[in-house]
């Protein structure tokens, strides 16, 4: 592995301006790396041009002094936002062969940035999975293994390829994104840092919907800075999306404090599952020790509908997706299944039968069956007055403190196929992250340790709204205690 | 089936049937295409008549990862339409998405106003041909978009589809069901339509599919309960919406009084047969899983927006038509003519401010010689032409040139009549007209009295009858005179110079 893959986004922008060493040898060495690392299925396209062409325009800008904040840092892009001129498939087969004729507003941010994108990255078919196992172009392998096997596990999902390529030292920092947990539970799972910002802080434009009221792009990296640095580039009110927030973005990485003092951390009651796995509670634990050593006070809160998050969540992302995905329908792009002598009904089962995975094709029908007459009130109306009511939970909290610490999933990574028949148990993987994305709260994961197997475990700093720096500073702040430096071994 | 319909006893119309008579109850839900430049939720144009998939965004094709952006300009029109029909502005309103699938529906939904319009209830006054007038409530105003258009019969193996209306903004004006004779249903789409034209929020024209109605219609025995209905989908004229009425009605009827009962479905007119066909039943009607559009946020509106959509509003036709009568002593009929309609509305205003500066004279002074002139000449020519007052050949300043030039006898009223075909076909100004054509009235009396002088010597036994009694060849002299100078005499002054003659 190269020197240079190594190196922090931050320490890429600094090499690069003073000359350490050019954008177009640090983007070789990631597209080298990209190459090496087909096994891990992590990128659905590579573009080496693209990133090439860019490393060359950062060098030429880096030499004129013109150069944007991303000047030649190599990335990777999640394929649900949607590239110019490059395929995005949302890793489904319905949309094979799609070329946007645009940039979604997260990606044009980026470039403008002078970011140099490397490939579309792998994820779970329209962002619907936890494990990057319903992806209709294979799994994404996890780079980590457990200790002594060789057995293949799973990077998390629906960011998968983002949070296998980042961990595995493919690129920099990679664009997530989370509607339930999508960026923090994989980050978790690799041991790389993830950020989902309150909802409306970046720009849904050009992202491909699964669930409008809670998806929400973020950034993945290795550690807190450098995802703070990718999500100033990344957010910004966007008038062409009318759920965006109108207000200006920090300058998080710059104000980046690791010190907790005058912070109240709340520590809520009912993230304590009964059967929570022993090592997750003491690293919990830890985590706390870690906030108090920063100058945090904490404090127990209550969440009192927590229980209720995961179930709310399974209908109001269903339906907002059994609406969304209809454009899918083989009329005006992506794939077309034409019956012979079928009727326009015939193409639409046809096209959307053989297009949709099995995971999609389940969502679509749950969330049909929420919104249909005489069901409406009982699930989906019902299912947003508890949204409320969540939402009022976490306002309640913000009385008594300023950010809640918890754990980001209930276990480490499991492995390939072990949770794919039963989507329940995968369904669980969401418990501690969708409640925030249920209220719309800024959310990160940081790696905070290994299990006993040579894992990585996350914790979770959950913020008020619009409150991105108070949930970057606690992340830095134990991060700093952490001093998680683990990496996957080179085995692919 | 001939069943005749007639007056009944309390002045209702009613349709007679072996039973008895039964009255209609009726309500028409309008959609109106929204007068803007871009679409209700993208920056794509609306102009009627371009390429097929000309006038189509991102948005409007639905591709991945496309939002909707609410077009201001159509929320201060369907605004300014709740004004006019003095209904309630709802300051919170939301979209709410309709979910189907159909090959000119991009989204798989059609974004619209489900639970919160932003427009709640009003009224208008409606006058039907005989003079009735009613009021029908309104019950709702909400904006939704439109959908592209299917076109099966250019391939017979395939079907095209143009995305052009795709997201172009309706207005959905809903009626109460107050509405109670085919007559007051067409008065009630006619004065909506005068209204929405004047106020500029909807074009108006049916036949290119700006305005079309959704007919609920259920008939009952008088005084019972309302009667099932059934709806009549998408018919674009008033004559069409007034014969559906009464070939669903008297179906109703006959299905009723064969002991039948009606089924509540979704139906269609066809003016060829003039008769309603089912389309769906209540069974088969799609479940549309109506849910608040989560890609926009609800619609709140300022006061301040409100009253500035308010003092935008011109004079309303009802308004108008009183002023007409009150101000400008026109009769109620001239009135309900001219302010029928926003465009001859204007006309006949620009018309009547010049002819009254051209003759020094207050608009009251004028006023009736105007709007007859205008109601009479002017649309009988125009109705021949088959044109439009916007396609009018003739200027209302021409028209006020001509009306002046009558009145100062420099056109005579047949003179008038021979200069006005000569505007409408070359659009020249009618003194100009009157001058290089020599049509002016000759009011010297010099060249009268010579005149006079021959046609008398040249009719001696006429003359000698004349003088023995018979008064009635003094019309024979005016005539002589007057064919003598080409029609181009003034009668008046023929008249007297011949008395004076004669005497």
């Amino acid at each position: 592995m190269s020197a240079l893959t190594d190196l922090s986004l931050a320490k890429m922008q600094s090499g690069l301006a003073a000359g350490e060493f050019s954008a177009r040898e640090l983007v070789s060495a990631h597209v080298s790396a990209v190459e090496a690392a087909r096994p891990l299925n992590a990128f659905l396209v590579e573009t080496p041009d693209h990133a090439l062409a860019a490393a060359d325009a950062a060098d030429a800008a880096l030499k004129a002094g013109t150069a944007g904040p991303l000047a030649g840092i190599p990335l990777g892009i999640k394929d649900l936002f949607c590239t110019k001129g490059v395929e995005t498939t949302a890793a489904s087969k319905i949309l094979q062969g799609f070329k946007p004729r645009y940039d979604s507003t997260v990606t044009e941010k980026l470039f403008a940035a002078g970011a140099a994108m490397l490939g579309k990255l792998n994820l779970d078919e329209f962002a619907m999975g936890s494990s990057n196992e319903t992806s209709a172009y294979g799994p994404v392998i996890s780079p980590w293994r457990a200790d002594g096997s060789s057995e293949n596990l799973v990077p998390g999902g629906s960011s998968g390829g983002s949070s296998a390529a980042v961990s595995a030292r493919l690129c920099a920092a990679a664009t997530g994104t989370d509607t339930g947990g999508s960026i923090r539970q994989p980050a978790a799972f690799t041991g790389i840092a993830g950020i989902k910002p309150t909802y409306g802080r970046c720009s849904r434009w050009g992202v491909i919907a699964f669930a409008s009221s809670l998806d929400q792009p973020g950034a993945m990296a290795r550690d807190v800075r450098d995802c703070a640095i990718m999500l100033e580039a990344m957010s910004g009110y966007d008038p062409k999306d009318s759920t965006s927030i109108n207000a200006p973005v920090p300058q998080w990485a710059a104000a980046l404090n690791g010190s907790l003092k005058g912070k109240r951390i709340g520590i809520p009651r009912e993230y304590r599952v009964e059967g929570m796995d022993p090592q997750l509670e003491a690293l919990w634990q830890q985590g706390i020790d870690w906030a108090k050593d920063a100058g945090a006070e904490i404090v127990e809160v209550s969440l009192p509908h927590t229980r209720e998050a995961l179930p709310t969540y399974y209908i109001v992302a269903p339906a907002e997706a059994s609406s969304n995905l209809a454009r899918y329908d083989g009329v005006r792009y992506g794939q077309r299944v034409t019956p012979p002598g079928g009727s326009l009904n015939d193409m639409y089962e046809a096209t959307r039968g053989a297009g949709f995975g099995g995971e999609v094709k389940r969502r679509i029908m749950i969330g049909t069956y929420v919104l249909s007459a005489g069901y409406y009130d009982a699930y989906y109306l019902k299912a947003q007055k508890v949204r409320a009511l969540i939402a009022q939970d976490f306002e309640r909290a913000w009385e008594s403190c300023d950010l809640l610490l918890t754990p980001t999933a209930p276990t480490a990574a499991f492995g390939l196929g072990a949770k794919s028949a039963d989507p329940i148990a995968m369904y669980l993987n969401d418990v501690f992250t969708v409640p925030a994305s249920l209220a719309g709260l800024p959310a990160m994961s940081i790696p905070a340790g290994l299990d006993s197997q040579g894992l990585p475990l996350g914790l979770q700093i959950i913020g008020k709204p619009l409150d991105e720096q108070g949930v970057l500073d606690a992340g830095h702040a134990l991060e700093c205690r952490a001093g998680f430096t683990a990496a996957p071994q080179h085995w692919w | 089936m001939t069943t005749p319909y007639t007056d009944g006893p309390a002045g209702t119309y009613t349709i007679e049937g072996q039973t008895g008579p039964w009255e209609l109850v009726i309500g028409l839900e309008v959609h109106a295409q929204v007068t803007s430049n871009s679409k209700l939720f993208s920056g794509a144009a609306t102009e009627f008549g371009a390429e097929p998939n000309s006038q189509v965004s991102l948005v409007d094709a639905a591709m991945p990862g496309m939002l909707p952006v609410l077009n201001g300009e159509c929320v201060a029109q369907a605004v300014r339409t709740g004004l006019a029909l003095g209904a309630t502005i709802n300051r919170w309103s939301r979209f709410d998405r309709k979910n189907y699938f159909y090959a000119d529906l991009p989204q798989g939904y059609q974004i619209s106003q489900f639970q919160h319009p932003v427009v709640g209830e009003g009224a208008i006054e409606v006058e039907t041909d005989d003079g009735q007038k009613t009021t029908v409530g309104i019950e709702r105003i909400h904006l939704e978009q439109d959908a592209g258009k299917s076109i099966h019969d250019l391939s017979p193996t395939m079907s095209y589809v143009d995305l052009n209306r795709s997201g172009v903004a309706l207005m959905e004006i809903v009626s109460k069901p107050d509405i109670r004779s085919p007559q007051e249903a067409g008065a009630y789409v006619g004065q909506l339509r005068s209204i929405l034209r004047a106020i500029g929020t909807c074009d108006g024209n049916m036949q290119e599919g700006s305005m079309r109605a959704d007919v609920n219609v259920s008939v009952r025995k008088p005084g019972a309960p309302f009667g099932t209905r059934c709806e009549i989908k998408n018919v674009n004229s008033i004559r069409f919406i007034q014969q559906a009425i009464v070939s669903e009605a008297k179906r109703q009827v006959e299905i009723l009084e064969s002991g039948g009962q009606i089924r509540q479905e979704t139906r269609l007119f066809d003016p060829e047969t003039q008769e309603t066909r089912s389309l769906r039943s209540k069974e088969d009607a799609h479940d549309y899983r109506y849910f608040p559009e989560p890609d926009l946020l609800p619609l709140e509106l300022t006061e301040e927006f409100i009253a500035e959509c308010k003092a935008s509003l011109p004079e309303l036709p009802a308004a108008k038509r009183a002023r007409y009568e009150n101000e400008l002593a026109l009769s109620p009929y001239l009135a309900g003519v001219l302010t029928a309609d926003a465009e001859h509305a204007r006309w006949f205003e620009t018309l009547l401010a010049d002819s009254a500066r051209r003759q020094g004279k207050p608009e009251i002074d004028v006023a009736e010689r105007a709007a007859n002139w205008m109601t009479g000449d002017l649309f009988g020519a125009l109705n021949k032409l088959d044109l439009d007052i916007s396609a009018s050949p003739v200027t209302p300043t021409q028209g006020g040139e001509l009306l002046a030039l009558m009145a100062d006898g420099t056109l005579s009223g047949p003179l008038a009549k021979q200069v006005f075909e000569i505007m409408l076909e070359t659009r020249e100004n009618p003194g100009d007209i009157a001058e290089a054509r020599g049509l002016k009235q000759v009011s010297d009396t010099g060249a009268l009295e010579t005149a006079i002088a021959e046609v008398l010597a040249a009719n001696p036994d006429k003359l000698a009858e004349y003088r023995s009694g018979k008064d009635k060849l003094f019309g024979f002299f005016v005539g002589q005179v007057m064919k003598a100078s080409g029609g181009k005499a003034n009668p008046a002054v023929v008249n007297e110079l011949l008395k004076k003659a004669l005497a």
